[in-house]
């Protein structure tokens, strides 16, 4: 058991945590939080297969990849709470119909 | 609690499904995380990936920390993508209806002396950080995103401290500011063309100095639309406290 194990290991731990979150709670702005903890478990196991070994340096490609994926995540997460304070302005709710008629 | 609705949404909205669906949700994501561990627990433990080739041509890349030669010169069509994606994220928000008044907490007149002789202080000392991560970019970690981040982290600050008011976004010179750093990188992924060459790639003795140009003009987009981000929907708000009081003077 080494370090890129236990990452990645609790990459796919915070992958299903989110998800499990963003299925099962009705508040949206819960489920942008749910969606922001799955990219941080996608971003954990990347990480870890970029790990060579204690005395190589690590693989740039999935480095990159994580800070274009940060990047991304960011302003996607910008929009989504924009558009949860409009639906919030208009209808009085931060949820969707379907979930708060279940 | 006075204010924008929006400034105070309570958390506990909304019941979660009943208690056989919540049953059936928990198997599956326990489930989903033994399946997802057992993939990953099998992937070879020691692949060589494209470490191999990314060392083989990084002293054609222009720059010597191989993170930045992945993202601005072996990959830059992701870059160019995500700098796409930013674009359209502050669209989005812009397509969104303004709010006229943006309320408490984050508008509220918060901002004492110890706050405005801290920000003063720091303000210049995060453009020269962010300058430094854009410069360092090429030989270390940093970049035009890190460099950015900085950047805008210091724009909010002073906004939210009250010290100077943010430049008008509608005005045509900030909109410029916007675009500056995908035209610029689109300029160059066409322009290279021009000399024969394919999409995106450089030439070979100018990529160094080409990636600092794209770098530069990146970190000032980067900044000035993670900022309008964090503003939201704000629209022409200029100063923190501009709602709050339009709220006081209604009362």
């Amino acid at each position: 058991m080494n370090a890129a194990v236990l990452y990645t290991l609790m990459g796919v731990g915070l992958f299903s945590i989110g998800l499990h979150g963003f299925l099962a709670q009705p508040h949206l702005l819960r489920k942008v939080l749910a969606l922001n903890i799955m990219g941080s478990g996608v971003f954990a196991v990347l990480m870890a297969t970029a790990w060579r070994g204690p005395q190589l340096p690590p693989d740039p490609v999935p480095h990159a990849l994580v800070l274009t994926g940060i990047v991304v995540a960011v302003s996607a997460t910008a929009f989504a709470l924009a558009l949860l304070r409009r639906i919030h302005t208009a209808t009085g709710r931060a949820s969707l119909p379907e979930d708060t008629a279940a | 609690m006075q204010g924008h609705p929006a400034a105070n949404i309570p958390l506990s909205e909304g019941q979660p499904g009943g208690c056989s669906v919540r049953r059936l949700l928990a198997l599956f994501s326990w489930a989903l995380v033994l399946v997802l561990a057992w993939a990953a627990l099998s992937l070879p433990s020691h692949s060589p990936g494209l470490v191999d080739f990314v060392h083989a041509e990084l002293e054609h890349s222009g720059v010597v920390n191989p993170v930045t030669a992945v993202l601005l010169n072996f990959r830059s069509y992701d870059t160019l993508l995500e700098v796409g994606v930013l674009l359209l994220a502050v669209f989005g928000v812009w397509a969104l209806p303004r709010e006229r008044v943006w309320g408490a907490p984050l508008g509220a007149p918060v901002a004492g002396p110890v706050l405005h002789t801290f920000v003063r202080l720091l303000a210049p000392l995060m453009i020269v950080v962010g300058g430094y991560l854009l410069w360092i970019g090429a030989y270390a970690p940093g970049g035009a995103f890190q460099g950015g981040a900085v950047l805008a982290a210091m724009g909010v600050l002073v906004w939210l401290s009250d010290l100077a008011p943010l430049p008008r976004f509608s005005r045509w010179d900030m909109r410029m500011a916007l675009l500056l750093g995908f035209a610029t990188f689109l300029a160059v992924a066409g322009g290279v063309m021009v000399g024969g060459g394919r999409l995106l790639e450089y030439p070979r003795l100018w990529a160094g100095s080409v990636i600092l140009l794209i770098e530069t003009a990146l970190t000032v987009s980067i900044a000035c639309i993670l900022i309008l981000l964090f503003l939201g929907g704000v629209g022409e708000k200029r100063r923190a406290t501009e709602g709050v009081r339009e709220r006081e003077a209604k009362q």
